[in-house]
């Protein structure tokens, strides 16, 4: 494939090629770095038990202290996860969760919040959608980014995934894991758009009681291949872990121990949960990176 | 063309899907395949295994008695059933075993469908000393229960799995998610010619001695090249490896044969090159039972080997290019083809090779008698009695 110039492209994506135009996800990391803070990434799984909890919780999130959402899109068969968020996936199919209504849902809610939305998942329900319309829908709808664990960047580039993103303004994000070497976090590096998200464990998803120890040292490595923001996901369960985890690089993912809350609570009680974990989360979080700062 | 490209591309289909911590194992696993599939010692060594323990190579056998009833063509069985193990499968994982080895992994895990696989993997981590693990889904456990005891006696660990349909594909599933787990010390022994690149080629280079005697023989049997072949195709490395040495003699008709279940009207199949749509699933881009939505499907089929939603990429690939015919026989007629092949030959076949059985049974008396069919005749029917008797109403 001809890769085309800058000049070539549309105005959005030429803009946003020169630093201009930012979109959500860069803008909150910018304010983020401004108050010396370190971003919360949450992770839920849409239609966990149905779209309308969904959107509910999504404002919740955000009023809670949340800076960034990943937005699970239900698989059947879900490779890289734990227990957790499979027994999650298969509440939003029950409950008849599809792309198009995942989608939906983003729009409406997306009318009255402004936390970056990321839609993370599988391959092949984009593929069934179709590539370039999910592009532009997702857009369309006010989605920010888009992670999607099976779709390494050579193959999202074959797919025109990547080039169409660029263009459109959605954030393609790629992972980097403990087994990457120099080159892949090389390939990696240069693909990404939005942040990159580390996994911090080789393993699937879930909450762990403890973190790698050489997790430091892991992430200080990837940390000096790229100027792209820095989140660490995978096993994060408590206020005390992600703080410590979060200052490492620019931020820190926490799934699995938020979707567990999904498996016991419906209704207000859900969103008190929700509120109640959010917050702890948050304020973890940012008192761990108020000590880095003094430290500094 | 030699496919795959080096993406492991065979046209759309392959291609390498997984998670990134998978990435960097897949290209080691990849340039030490490379190197050592044009070493002499490893050659060596896999031929020797072949012959002295797996019994290779196993006879054509031409099938008289059956090819008079049914009154056409001339039919020859491939006896795979007569490998060490009773089914092909053997072939590939001492392959994948002997590279494992000089990898330096201590530790084997596979995905087992009927249990032919994972018995075959158990088999050389006996062999070879290497811990192994396989996992199965529930619902094949209570099929195939006699394979289930097999790997325990082996050493194996069978790790039931209950996600899902609790068959093939979940179980495809939790070995992948503990292959991530696991990954500097382990090493994944995938049974068939699906799973991300090099898999679907190397499984094929392993399974293709099937085919590399079989046309061998027929030249010694018949002086000249078969007219069929024709194999059961559930992920399909039986019939990979059967085709692929006869891929460039365009005269020979290849025809992979599906499991059509209840019927492909029903839904209730196994059928996806007949009756599926491309996606992407367990590391590969190819044909898969789904919805709409992209969900996989449920895939039905009598036979636990074939009881899987997605197909070998390069299975898609050879349907596409038209290089490879596939139909599909369902659940009654494969008990047909095992009953004909019982009585007729004295052999019983494997359930998945009775699909192949059941289709010579339609294709010989269309065609003169001066025309051959090569059958992949995959495994025994041993592992499949309790599923016969069943069939049949009657209590062992």
């Amino acid at each position: 494939m001809k890769t085309d110039g800058i000049a070539e492209r549309p105005l959005a994506g030429r803009l946003r090629e020169l630093g201009y135009d930012m979109g959500r996800i860069a803008e909150t990391f910018k304010e983020l770095r401004k108050k010396g803070d370190k971003g919360l990434v949450t992770f839920i799984t849409a239609g966990d038990p149905d779209l309308d909890t969904t959107a509910e919780i999504i404002r919740e999130l955000e009023a809670s202290g949340a800076d960034f959402l990943e937005l699970g899109i239900p698989f059947s068969d879900p490779m890289a996860d734990g227990p957790t968020i499979q027994l999650a996936s298969e509440r939003a199919l029950a409950g008849g969760a599809t792309l198009a209504r995942i989608l939906e849902t983003v729009r409406t809610v997306r009318k009255d919040t402004r936390i970056p939305i990321i839609l993370m998942g599988y391959y092949n329900p984009v593929f069934a959608y179709g590539t370039e319309r999910f592009v532009a829908d997702a857009v369309d709808a006010g989605v920010d980014g888009v992670i999607l664990v099976d779709l390494p960047p050579e193959e999202a580039a074959a797919e025109g995934l990547t080039p169409l993103a660029r263009e459109k303004g959605l954030d393609v994000i790629f992972l980097l894991a403990p087994t990457s070497d120099e080159g892949r976090i090389g390939k990696v590096v240069k693909s990404g758009r939005g942040f990159l998200y580390y996994v911090s464990v080789t393993g699937v998803t879930g909450a762990r009681k403890e973190v790698s120890a050489s997790l430091d040292r892991e992430v200080e490595r990837v940390r000096n291949a790229t100027g792209l923001p820095l989140v660490v996901g995978f096993g994060i369960s408590d206020p005390g872990q992600a703080g410590a985890v979060a200052v490492l690089g620019d931020g820190v993912v926490v799934g699995s121990a938020l979707v567990k809350l999904f498996e016991q609570y419906r209704g207000n009680e859900l969103k008190q949960r929700v509120r109640g974990f959010v917050s702890g989360l948050k304020a973890g979080i940012s008192s761990a990176a108020a000590r880095e700062k003094n430290e500094l | 063309m030699k496919l795959p490209d080096k993406q492991g591309h065979f046209g759309q289909f392959g291609g390498r899907y997984v998670p990134e911590t998978l990435m960097p194992i897949l290209t080691e696993l990849e340039k030490a395949y490379a190197h050592y599939k044009g070493d002499r010692e490893f050659k060596e060594e896999f031929a020797y295994y072949l012959k002295e323990y797996v019994g290779r190579p196993n006879p054509l056998y031409f099938a008289e008695k059956l090819t008079k009833r049914l009154g056409g063509a001339r039919i020859y069985l491939k006896r795979e059933d007569l490998n060490h193990t009773g089914a092909h499968k053997i072939n590939n994982t001492i392959g994948q075993g002997l590279l494992a080895k000089r990898m330096g992994k201590k530790r084997v895990i596979a995905e087992t469908g009927a249990g032919q696989h994972g018995v075959a993997t158990a088999t050389i981590a006996a062999l070879f000393g290497m811990e192994c693990e396989v996992f199965m889904g529930e619902e094949d456990i209570r099929r195939q229960s006699l394979n289930v005891f097999r790997m325990k006696l082996l050493g194996a660990t069978v790790t039931p799995v209950t996600a899902g349909t609790a068959t093939l594909k979940d179980a495809m599933n939790e070995a992948l998610r503990n292959w991530v787990t696991y990954v500097q010390t382990t090493f994944y022994v995938i049974g068939t010619t699906a799973g991300p690149h090099p898999y679907p080629m190397m499984v094929r280079d392993f399974q293709s001695v099937i085919g590399k005697e079989a046309k061998l023989q027929h030249e010694r049997a018949e002086k000249r090249l078969p007219d069929y072949l024709v194999a059961a195709v559930g992920g399909g490395s039986n019939s990979l490896g059967l085709f692929y040495p006869f891929l460039d003699d365009e005269e020979v008709k290849l025809i992979g044969v599906e499991a059509a279940g209840y019927g492909i009207e029903t839904g209730k199949h196994a059928a996806p090159l007949c009756a599926g749509r491309v996606g992407v699933l367990h590391g590969n881009k190819t044909y898969l039972l789904q919805d709409d939505d992209g969900q996989i499907a449920f895939a039905h089929s009598i036979s636990a080997g074939l009881d899987y939603p997605g197909v070998g990429p390069e299975h898609a690939w050879l349907k596409d290019t038209g290089r490879a015919d596939y139909v599909s026989v369902t659940d009654e007629e494969a008990m047909e083809g095992f009953r004909v092949l019982t009585q007729e030959e004295g052999i019983l076949p494997a359930l998945e090779s009775s699909h192949a059985i059941a289709h010579v049974l339609k294709l010989a008396p269309t065609l003169p008698q001066d025309k051959t069919i090569v059958v992949c005749l995959s495994g025994r029917g041993d592992k499949d009695i309790h599923t016969v008797a069943d069939q049949m109403g009657v209590k062992l």
